[in-house]
């Protein structure tokens, strides 16, 4: 195992993931973090809405959400930020989230290989024991990539190419 | 009213927002489309898989409103489950997606959905949606 100071840190990462790009637009922010699992929070936002008649979160805010919860528990679970690639991401939704509630999303990674890493994880308003949606994933694992200059820049959670 | 401006019209906040637009049909169904922009980044120049998933998902929904309209009918619709198969990286440029009807029951429909970027033959992302409609 590595020293703490090197280890891949959640809450750490949180501040440079979440200034850019599409989490950054998304407003997530850090929540909770265990040895294999992350949970992160997605704020109710009015233009976030996926139904003119209810002020309730569109579901793929919370897809978004549940992809970034889903590579920094990976990266939680192994240590190392080492870029990984979506393969299969499966959301079952329950329940719509509780009008002009945030949604909060909590993956952990259950298994790694070589190659692939399998999580699982629910979003949930506030009650952990009711969630909103369960999902289930698999990411390639695509090893170090000197291409990713600035590793804050780099959660590799794009659907990239297993074999790049 | 043209079938493309109602299909717009559907269009959520959150689609509208992350810049999703109509850009054409095929066979009678909207194709969606979303630029590249730090909105939907991911690693660099990428799209982010929850953005992708984000324009499956709002083409599928147009799909199944589309098919719907059509049938005369027009039901509140309820997500049941998406699953995404991510194929190939998306890259810094524009994405489309279809949604084609797989089954449109009573209760519930099934949907499967298709988004690509220069070669509509080499798709980036897949998804297969269940919804409900009540």
């Amino acid at each position: 195992m590595t020293t703490p100071p090197a280890r891949f840190d959640a809450r750490e990462a949180s501040q440079w993931f979440f200034r850019h790009g599409h989490t950054g637009w998304l407003g997530l922010r850090f929540a909770d973090q265990g040895d294999n699992w992350v949970e992160l929070e997605l704020p109710w936002r009015e233009d976030l809405l996926g139904d003119r008649s209810r002020p309730v979160l569109a579901s793929g805010p919370i897809i978004s959400l549940m992809d970034m919860a889903s590579g920094m528990a990976i990266w939680q679970a192994s240590g190392s930020f080492n870029p990984v690639a979506t393969l299969d991401l499966r959301v079952d939704y329950q329940r719509p989230a509780r009008e002009r509630a945030s949604v909060r999303g909590r993956v952990e990674c259950y298994r790694r290989t070589r190659s692939a890493a399998f999580v699982r994880g629910i979003a949930h308003d506030g009650d952990p024991d009711d969630p909103v949606a369960h999902v289930a994933g698999v990411f390639m694992t695509i090893g170090a990539d000197p291409r990713e200059a600035n590793p804050a820049l780099g959660p590799a959670m794009n659907g990239g190419e297993p074999d790049a | 009213m043209p079938e493309g401006q109602e299909g717009l019209e559907e269009l959520p906040a959150y689609a509208r927002s992350l810049g999703i637009a109509v850009s054409g049909e095929d066979a009678g169904m909207p194709v969606l489309t979303v630029d590249f922009g730090p909105m939907v980044e991911g690693r660099p120049a990428h799209f982010h898989g929850g953005a992708t998933a984000g324009l499956l998902e709002t083409a599928g929904y147009a799909a199944l409103r589309t098919a719907l309209l059509a049938a005369g009918r027009d039901p509140q619709l309820k997500p049941i489950n998406i699953t995404v198969q991510y194929l190939a990286a998306g890259k810094s440029k524009p994405s489309f997606a279809i949604g084609r009807i797989t089954r449109l029951g009573r209760r519930n429909a099934n949907v499967t959905v298709e988004a690509w970027q220069d070669d509509r033959s080499r798709p980036i992302a897949t998804a297969v949606m269940n919804i409900l409609m009540v």
